[in-house]
């Protein structure tokens, strides 16, 4: 045999040699040009139609729950097929698919999906229950781009800073805890945080409050002067950093196991401990307190695809999902402040909306919703870090 | 008509094993080494920082920063040290258990320890590892059961990524030595102790060099298993592996992703290239 077909092992280089030729080639001719579509100047559309009898959203897990999409599939006959996603990353990805007409996108998505020519504008007049949106989650960075809006406000909420009460003692009143390296150091080991580039904005928010004189504006707008600063922060507070948390169940569990007593975290995981009798305590804004530099957090925006193939339910559903009762109970099961004023009436624990600050702008002014870092701050020179940057610095941090 | 077919195929030794091979072989090709290619090209593209859209044209920025930052030279280093240390303790552990299932052990006994190697394989990866973290964690198992004796489990960190690693790939490692020594005919053990040889000798001079490619073979599973998994590490530690920067990068810079893909890949080559020469594919 081997005389016949010749070596093997020679045969099998040419292929791997010629792999690479044609790999190569691949690289260097695909089309020198680029694949960006950039915004879109597509209109909005103008009347929603009857409904296509079909919808598909990618969502955050507890927004899209049968209590709320029954009735909607039942007024509307479009039927409901939800993909949750677990990050803001894993959202952006799923849409590039083309397979889904909506997506419940947190404010570091919705600028990457408007540049990527992913999603549409919004005609909020045809979503009648925008009137009564919350004005201050009206026209935001985050979901209006030159003038013209890319979504519907969902609810909001702030990152929470979480102990043990039996460990932690007395309460924080300022995330020093997580970032000063003295305090921090008492904690060694114990500090629970966030896994994700976005958390770098944290320490930039700290800074925002202890060194003022870095002018730190806007968390998610560094310039290099800025983003060091941070970087440098993080780099310290690694030391005593017991885990980096992404799934909500390894937190869990590391709270529970006594492995980590402080860290930031969602009402979710608050909930979840508090419900295992594990004696955490934490700043939810239902507490009517956030540590004093504020916190991050997220507004989500219900985006419409560029292609969508159901817009018609896909606007209904906009409208339903900020309508007064489904917008009070998506904020009650999920724990955060609703979009929408009238739902404020219609939560079954009648002071949610107060819990929750749902209705006084001040309270959030001191909380950073989650932006997508982008190169200009937004004075037209391309100083800023951006996205791809804080990748990369997190990756620095971690080591 | 499939008369017509059959008589096609007739006395054609060529088109039969060609017929037969065409969907693996495509599928191989096409399927496989198609979509692998593809990734790769990636690696030489860049991508828009804002839209996150591939930018497909020639360049070599992927590798420079790979190159260029030293956190990466790192990571890359952290994974193969891992990777080399998990195969040796798991052909530490493995090569006794083997020579005892092939050598010593009843058939009885044989069948009990292949089923017991077998079945941690029947449950879930994931399970595996929260089940070693749960072992681990500071109210976990492991340290209440060493603390009477006032001792420490290692905690969450490189030590665990090691233990955890060691456990999942074990079987991997057992059953290809053990098929190895199952084909050492008894009778040259025998040959050597008749020529006077002690069993370490014979150890040493018979039974270590006729296994020794099936322990390299099995080194291929430990090795390459590590430097491929990211979820380990990421539930016991805060170590970052090549596989956690891929996952990091894969949403918003696939093509960086890609140059580091490439990374496993080398380091794979070059040891399979290595076990070729230690044997590793002959009487497989």
């Amino acid at each position: 045999m081997r005389n016949r077909d010749g070596n093997p092992a020679r045969a099998a280089w040419l292929v791997l040699a010629a792999l690479v030729v044609g790999m190569l080639a691949i690289a260097g001719c695909g089309g020198g040009g680029s694949s960006t579509s950039g915004g879109s100047s597509e209109e909005a559309l103008q009347k929603v139609g009857k409904g296509e009898g079909q919808l598909n959203l990618i969502s955050w897990a507890g927004y899209v729950e049968p209590e709320w999409t029954k009735p909607f599939e039942q007024k509307t006959g479009c039927k409901v097929s939800d993909k949750e996603a677990g990050t803001s990353d894993e959202m952006v990805e799923l849409m590039k698919t083309g397979q889904y007409d909506g997506v419940s996108a947190s404010g570091n998505a919705t600028a990457r999906l408007v540049a990527a020519g992913l999603v549409a504008p919004v005609n909020t007049d045809l979503v009648p229950n925008y009137k009564t949106v919350f004005s201050d989650l009206k026209d935001q960075p985050y979901n209006t781009f030159e003038g013209v809006n890319y979504g519907i406000p969902h609810g909001r909420g702030a990152n929470l800073l979480m102990w043990n009460g039996n460990d932690v003692k007395p309460a924080p009143d300022s995330w020093d805890i997580m970032f000063d390296p003295k305090m921090a150091a008492k904690y060694k080991g114990k500090i629970s945080v966030y896994d994700e580039s976005s958390y770098i904005a944290d320490a930039a928010m700290y800074l925002k409050f202890h060194e003022p004189k870095l002018e730190i504006e806007n968390p998610y707008e560094l310039n290099e002067e800025q983003f060091d600063a941070a970087i440098e922060l993080l780099k310290e507070q690694q030391a005593n950093v017991g885990e980096y948390w992404s799934e909500a169940a390894k937190q869990i569990s590391a709270f529970a196991g006594g492995d980590v007593t402080v860290g930031t975290t969602w009402q979710y995981q608050y909930f979840a401990l508090k419900g295992e009798g594990v004696p955490v305590a934490a700043s939810p804004a239902s507490q009517g307190f956030l540590p004093k530099e504020g916190a991050t957090g997220w507004s989500d925006t219900w985006m419409i695809a560029k292609d969508a193939k159901h817009p018609n339910c896909m606007y209904e559903w906009m409208n339903w999902i900020i309508s007064p009762k489904a917008n009070a109970q998506v904020a009650e099961y999920f724990g955060e402040a609703p979009a929408q004023e009238l739902a404020c009436k219609e939560t079954k624990n009648p002071n949610f909306c107060s819990e929750y600050h749902a209705e006084e702008p001040e309270f959030w002014k001191r909380v950073y919703y989650w932006e997508t870092p982008l190169a200009d701050c937004g004075n037209g020179e391309e100083d800023c870090m951006d996205y791809n940057d804080w990748v990369k610095a997190w990756t620095e941090i971690k080591g | 008509m499939g008369h017509r077919l059959a008589g096609l195929f007739q006395g054609r030794r060529r088109l039969q094993i060609g017929a037969l091979l065409a969907g693996p072989v495509g599928w191989l090709v096409i399927g496989y080494l198609g979509s692998l290619a593809l990734l790769l090209v990636a690696a030489f593209w860049s991508v828009d920082p804002l839209s996150g859209l591939t930018i497909k044209s020639f360049t070599l920025e992927n590798f420079e920063s790979l190159w260029n930052e030293p956190v990466y030279r790192t990571i890359v280093w952290r994974t193969i040290r891992t990777a080399l240390l998990v195969t040796i303790t798991d052909a530490v552990i493995a090569f006794p258990i083997a020579f005892y299932m092939a050598k010593v052990a009843s058939r009885r006994g044989k069948a009990l320890l292949v089923v017991g190697i077998l079945l941690p394989l029947w449950s879930s990866y994931l399970v595996k590892v929260y089940a070693w973290r749960t072992l681990l964690s500071a109210n976990g198992a492991i340290n209440w059961a060493l603390e009477p004796i006032g001792l420490h489990g290692p905690g969450y960190g490189t030590t665990a990524v090691w233990l955890v690693f060691s456990y999942l790939w074990l079987p991997y490692m057992i059953l290809p030595i053990y098929a190895g020594l199952e084909r050492i005919p008894n009778s040259l053990i025998s040959a050597s102790e008749d020529l006077g040889a002690s069993p370490f000798t014979t150890f040493r001079r018979v039974i270590l060099p006729l296994s020794f490619p099936a322990v390299v073979a099995g080194s291929i599973f430990t090795f390459s298993l590590t430097l491929g998994d990211y979820i380990t590490p990421r539930l016991v530690s805060n170590d970052q592996f090549i596989g956690n920067v891929i996952y990091a990068n894969i949403a918003n810079n696939q093509p960086f992703a890609a140059a580091l893909a490439m990374v496993p890949i080398v380091v794979m080559i070059a040891y399979l290239l290595v076990a070729r020469k230690l044997g590793a594919f002959e009487h497989v």
